[in-house]
């Protein structure tokens, strides 16, 4: 697939690393100017931005949390007078105060050259039809890659979120050969096309590109064995610009090639903070190195992934960051054991009859933690021999044991009978949580 | 080809420079644009030795020139028009030329020195028609293509150009400002100074902002010329109209 900006992605990393310290020096110049809550944390530490002179001295600044952002409602963050911005978006959440991302001219302008480079590093052309069902409004992954697919040039069918059956009507209909949603919705099509008895032919669609949720790489084969497609993955952070930062690219589909000469990656130890090496796993810290009207400094992601920095054979130097699969609030602690969303999909894989959806349920009982695992099954393993049932449910309790070292109870539920939006995989049922859809 | 990183540069006690890093690649036009006192001659004089930086490096084609003599400077590759010319007033137009190639050895003098200055009397025919007046005798547009000539005679491959426009007419500095981009064509990168944000930005590649010893904001050159705080960093803050031409 064509690099879109082959100057930028194939950059020598002696070269990139120089331009990526000229970005930070007027990242950190302007944000002490224009932006009262860095001015104060570089007052409150007696520093000045000049002392920023290498990119590692960026860890004497401390981490920015979404709470920060949120304190900042709604314009407080913004280093530009708001006439000069001219586009506002805001993750709208029920319960929580929004944060709120604005872009300047220039700022839509990188923006739509990252999407562009994401989609055509999945694979989109100028001849391609994409469809975006991701809803438009407030939220940046809408508009976000409608930008970037125009400039490419393809079709763009700007569907919105919505009734699966209208998705597959147009798909059909306008001959769409290129989805962008969440791998979940991208489920629900697949399924839907098996319960009218639709044949994959009837539609024309060779490519999703797929994100905005976790996602393992069982449901990626899934949703490539029943669409019959290629799937890529794409990372967004939609507190400060949306989808952009890193997109996977289709020949390798080995990691996320990052946008590193707009966005300063850092991983690290989510409880110390410190910073880890390249390899290691770890909360992804995101500084912008372009963005003018929303400067953000060490910004935590929440977002678990290590970094590699050595070239693709796609020919991108840019450093791949490993696909997310969970998010530090995924993490649950039980019995001193930390329990993650990756660990419960890997004892789950290759386990004949087992669906790809489930749920965690942990509780506590008087003084012991229990961990319950609910995950959909097929419908000939429910309705099949019984012995066969039994045996697969204790052949996946034993595994469980072994893997988190805690007695662990499985119940198999129905297929399609567990939520799908939005869901907190583990649910902490000793801290009150619900499965209701937790909100981003 | 030329890499400044966090370079600060001290005036006595006084930081004039607080840690500016930029990059200028073969064959580009760079400018750097910002107010008076932002700091624009003296990242071209710590460039050209004019003055160290007391932190920070500068290297040109991978070796390190920060901290070394202007002559050693000139003779790597660089070479420098000074703000305000400074033209030998009682030599003449040819004898200021000829200076400019001082540093280069007899035989290389002989061998290029006929055709160098053939090319810079075809850039600039103003001069072979006045070749023999005392270069003080010239016009400041004509001085301006004299100190230019002279910059070029020592065969550089990267020219610093401080601020070109300074006391020209506006149609004098137009036709400076004409001839620049054909420095690319003769193999020279160019890294230029200017007040007149809107000229140079207009010729430029790319472009980096000074505000008070700091890169405020760099990038390609179409998309700077667009931005208020640009404008507002040539101009200090609060002069809004002036911005026109």
């Amino acid at each position: 697939m064509p690099i879109w900006n082959p100057r930028a992605e194939t950059m020598p990393r002696v070269d990139l690393e120089q331009l990526q310290l000229e970005r930070l020096q007027v990242t950190a110049n302007r944000a002490w100017e224009g932006v009262p809550f860095y001015r104060r944390r570089f007052e409150a530490l007696g520093l000045m931005p000049e002392q920023i002179r290498s990119l590692e001295d960026l860890r004497q600044l401390p981490l920015t949390t979404k709470e920060d952002l949120r304190s900042g409602y709604p314009y407080d963050m913004l280093a530009v007078p708001l006439r000069e911005v001219v586009r506002i978006h805001a993750p709208w959440e029920t319960s929580s105060t929004p944060t709120v991302a604005g872009y300047t001219k220039n700022d839509l302008r990188h923006w739509r050259e990252l999407a562009a480079r994401v989609l055509s590093a999945g694979g989109l052309t100028k001849d391609d039809v994409i469809q975006i069902s991701f809803t438009y409004g407030l939220l940046t992954d809408a508009f976000g890659l409608h930008q970037g697919a125009e400039e490419i040039g393809a079709s763009v069918v700007p569907v919105t979120a919505g009734a699966v059956e209208q998705q597959i009507s147009i798909m059909q209909d306008f001959r769409t050969t290129a989805l962008v949603g969440t791998p979940s919705y991208a489920l629900r099509i697949a399924e839907a096309l098996e319960e009218k008895g639709l044949p994959r032919s009837s539609l024309h669609l060779r490519w999703a590109m797929l994100g905005g949720e976790p996602w393992a790489e069982n449901a990626r084969r899934r949703v490539e064995s029943q669409l019959g497609i290629s799937a890529t993955d794409n990372y967004r952070v939609s507190e400060i610009m949306g989808p952009g930062v890193a997109g996977e690219c289709k020949e390798q589909k080995n990691g996320l090639h990052v946008n590193e000469d707009h966005f300063l990656c850092e991983i690290i130890d989510p409880g110390s903070g410190e910073v880890l090496p390249p390899g290691q796993m770890g909360e992804l810290v995101i500084t912008t190195l372009t963005k003018e009207a929303l400067p953000v400094i060490r910004y935590r992601t929440r977002d678990l992934t290590s970094l590699d920095p050595e070239p693709c054979a796609c020919g991108r130097t840019l450093a791949r960051m490993a696909r997310v699969s969970s998010r530090t609030d995924d993490l649950v602690i039980v019995g001193g054991v930390t329990i993650s969303p990756t660990q419960i999909e890997s004892v789950l894989s290759g386990v004949e009859g087992i669906e790809s959806h489930y749920q965690v349920f942990v509780d506590g009982v008087g003084a012991v933690d229990r961990v319950q695992v609910q995950v959909e099954v097929s419908s000939s393993l429910l309705t099949g021999d019984v012995r066969h049932l039994l045996q697969t449910q204790n052949q996946l309790r034993q595994r469980f044991e072994e893997a988190l070292g805690l007695p662990t109870e499985i119940k198999f539920v129905e297929a399609r009978s567990l939520s799908r939006e939005g869901m907190r995989r583990i649910i902490d049922r000793r801290k009150g949580e619900s499965s209701h859809p937790a909100q981003q | 080809m030329l890499v400044l990183t966090s370079v600060a540069t001290y005036y006595g006690s006084v930081q004039a420079l607080k840690g500016i890093s930029l990059h200028v690649n073969r064959g580009e036009i760079v400018a750097l644009i910002g107010a008076n006192g932002a700091g624009k001659t003296t990242t071209l004089k710590t460039i050209s030795g004019i003055l160290s930086p007391r932190r920070g490096t500068v290297t040109f084609e991978g070796r390190t020139v920060g901290g070394r003599s202007p002559e050693a400077i000139v003779r790597a590759g660089i070479s420098q028009v000074p703000e305000g010319r400074q033209v030998f007033g009682p030599l003449s137009v040819k004898d200021n030329l000829l200076l400019g190639a001082y540093h280069l050895s007899w035989r290389e003098k002989r061998a290029r020195l006929r055709e160098n200055l053939e090319r810079v009397y075809e850039l600039f025919p103003v001069l072979l028609e006045r070749e023999q007046q005392p270069g003080g005798t010239l016009s400041g547009g004509e001085q301006q293509m004299l100190a230019i000539g002279r910059a070029l005679m020592a065969e550089p491959r990267l020219m610093l150009l401080d601020e070109p426009s300074l006391g020209l007419a506006p149609r004098m500095s137009k036709a400076i400002f004409g001839a620049i981009p054909a420095f690319r064509d003769r193999g020279l990168t160019v890294l230029l100074v200017e007040q007149n944000a809107r000229a140079a930005l207009q010729i430029a590649d790319r472009a980096y902002v000074l505000e008070t010893g700091r890169v405020v904001m760099e990038g390609v050159a179409q998309e700077l010329l667009s931005q208020k705080e640009v404008q507002r960093a040539y101009l200090g803050r609060g002069y809004q109209q002036v911005w026109e031409e």
